[in-house]
């Protein structure tokens, strides 16, 4: 028999390390986003300093093409790339959730359809059908965002139906079946509550994955446009200076830090809501 | 026994027939089913699995799945059933017609609160009841299936409750709105036996008290014995053999309760192996020729091979068999 994963009452054990390390650089770059004018030594946009400097005391992590302090740049950037990211989930949650839920719970001929555009949409390289929506609309970052709630939704309706394709068919759906319910009713109270566990753990693991793809979409000019300081554009100026590392390395180990975060989180949260990995 | 004949049953069941499939290729799983209950009167249906007792009483109140087939007439309290649009049906279940599920645990929604659940029954059919009222409602209804601290127990989640517990919850939620109808679907079957005792006598208490009429679906005969008025038993989608509860357990008309009766185990015999009825029953549309039972049947013999036995009547103790009548003759 399955068990539904409940609410339980946390206690400590529940904090792996690899959870624990991903809220807290989660938390870290979360206080960069709020704080960024208070912690970033210098203005991301000033030309504050003579171009292509080395780290150094005063300018940590060096600066850039145009002499801008790249340490200043990567918190600010902060403050592109994660609200950025939890639009684009939070977007592609709900719609993909709503459409994915009819579909496994009506289901008939508007169910199909929504399946067959799902299908479609998958079929397309992720980052292929971003660049063409990207490419479509024109650079900036909220066409970017539009175009990757477009990648992106129909993850979620997927999941979404499978969830509501195993919880439909267990008995207490039917006891409020029995009990008179409607549908609208079973649908929000009795399928949809257990259905959230999954979603949320590849929500939150996706919040990095859309961080990479915000990025890489800027990196090929398609996303955030000069001077913007966001972490893609900033890797790809850093591109051509092939010999001042520096210019990438900030945004870099930034990217790469928040990525690995979310990925700690959402482990850690797969973790904990199976019953079977205690 | 005959009652006044101005009397109306509560339920009626007749010819009720359930297939399953698709594309035209059906398969029947409940072959004329035809049965009544009056009111406050405690129907018991017996049968295996897979006879058809569950799917069909199931299909009577509209809870068929969407590859079934319904046809036949379901009449409760002389309305029909069948072919009613969902939006009726649904004001009917849980008001007038309530059910009650085998298994109390996965019958409870996990992420909800007990009085929630409760209340949330209560409310579907007292649309301007108030929610607190509601939850006064509910409270009660856990005292009178006697669950100890009931407004504690109201804010527990089902996974806090005993099995026990839960069917005790799932009954009180049945008779929320006051039913003329419970329909119990095996509702002792996943619990422990010192449970179930308790199960059926709070089930048999309020089916008294509330003068509810019953249907007992069980696979167990033994449990029938202490609470049904009349027993129904069912083999392979049909009413085999039909009886008040004394007079099936004196009189078995039919060889298939003949064997199900000696199938319970009596602690009064020293027996060295407990009797079984050789076979199994047959497999969805697979039905033999003839008597649906007459692989199994010992009594077996050619007719019973080739022509559907004819129901003998004896007073209003039915039953489908060719030797019906000569055996009731036999044991008198």
């Amino acid at each position: 028999m399955s068990v539904a994963t409940t609410l339980r009452i946390p206690r400590l054990h529940w904090l792996s390390l690899p959870l624990a390390l991903g809220i807290a650089i989660a938390v870290f770059w979360i206080i960069a986003t709020l704080f960024a004018h208070f912690i970033a030594p210098y203005d991301p946009l000033q030309l504050v300093a003579r171009r292509l400097q080395a780290p150094s005391w005063s300018h940590w992590l060096g600066t850039d093409a145009l002499g801008r302090d790249v340490l200043s740049r990567t918190i600010y950037g902060a403050r592109h790339s994660l609200p950025i990211a939890v639009i684009v989930v939070a977007l592609s949650v709900s719609i993909g959730s709503l459409l994915g839920a009819i579909s496994g719970y009506v289901g008939g001929f508007a169910g199909a359809g929504i399946m067959r555009l799902v299908d479609v949409t998958l079929s397309f390289p992720p980052m292929l059908l971003a660049m063409a929506v990207a490419a479509s609309l024109g650079p900036g970052l909220e066409n970017a965002a539009i175009a990757m709630v477009i990648v992106w939704w129909p993850i979620y309706a997927r999941l979404m139906r499978a969830q509501v394709l195993e919880v439909r068919e267990r008995e207490h759906v039917e006891a409020a079946i029995a009990a008179g319910a409607g549908r609208g009713r079973i649908l929000f109270k009795h399928i949809l509550p257990l259905c959230w566990t999954p979603v949320l753990i590849s929500a939150t693991m996706d919040l990095g994955q859309v961080i990479l793809l915000a990025a890489s979409l800027s990196f090929i000019g398609l996303g955030a446009t000069p001077p913007t300081p966001e972490w893609g554009s900033m890797i790809s100026d850093g591109a051509t200076q092939f010999y001042s590392w520096w210019v990438a390395f900030g945004p870099g180990l930034a990217i790469l830090t928040i990525v690995l975060g979310f990925n700690f989180i959402g482990d850690g949260l797969h973790d904990y809501f199976d019953p079977r990995s205690k | 026994m005959s009652g006044t004949m101005q009397d109306e049953p509560l339920f009626e069941v007749r010819d009720l027939r359930v297939a399953f499939g698709k594309h035209g290729n059906f398969h029947e799983a409940v072959r004329g089913i035809s049965l009544s209950v009056n009111p406050g009167e405690v129907l018991g249906i017996v049968g295996e699995s897979g006879s058809g007792k569950s799917v069909g009483m199931l299909a009577a109140i509209g809870l068929q799945s969407g590859n079934a087939r319904v046809s036949g007439s379901v009449r409760f309290r002389g309305r029909e059933l069948i072919g009613l649009p969902n939006s009726e049906l649904r004001k009917l279940r849980g008001s007038r017609i309530a059910m009650i599920f085998q298994d109390p645990l996965s019958s409870l929604n996990p992420v909800m609160t007990v009085g929630n659940q409760l209340s949330e029954a209560i409310l579907l059919h007292n649309k301007d009841l108030s929610k607190k009222a509601a939850m006064r409602r509910a409270e009660d209804l856990l005292a009178l299936v006697a669950i100890p601290q009931p407004d504690r127990r109201l804010q527990q989640y089902p996974h806090e409750f005993s099995g026990g517990m839960r069917q005790r919850v799932m009954i009180a939620m049945a008779v929320a709105n006051d039913p003329d109808l419970l329909i119990a679907d095996e509702p002792t079957t996943a619990l422990d036996v010192t449970v179930q005792a308790q199960i059926m006598e709070v089930l048999a208490e309020l089916q008294e008290r509330l003068k509810l009429g019953l249907i007992l679906i069980t696979h167990d005969l033994g449990v029938l014995a202490g609470h049904a008025d009349r027993v129904a038993v069912v083999y392979s989608g049909q009413v085999i053999e039909q009886a008040g509860v004394d007079d099936l357990f004196a009189r078995p008309n039919h060889p298939y309760t003949r064997g199900l009766i000696a199938s319970i185990p009596n602690m009064a015999e020293e027996k060295e192996r407990l009797f079984s009825i050789e076979g199994t029953p047959p497999a969805l549309g697979q039905f033999p020729r003839g008597c649906a039972f007459n692989p199994r049947c010992v009594e077996a013999q050619d007719i019973c091979r080739q022509l559907a036995p004819p129901i003998h009547r004896l007073g209003d103790h039915t039953a489908a068999c060719h030797f019906a009548a000569g055996t009731v003759e036999d044991t008198r």
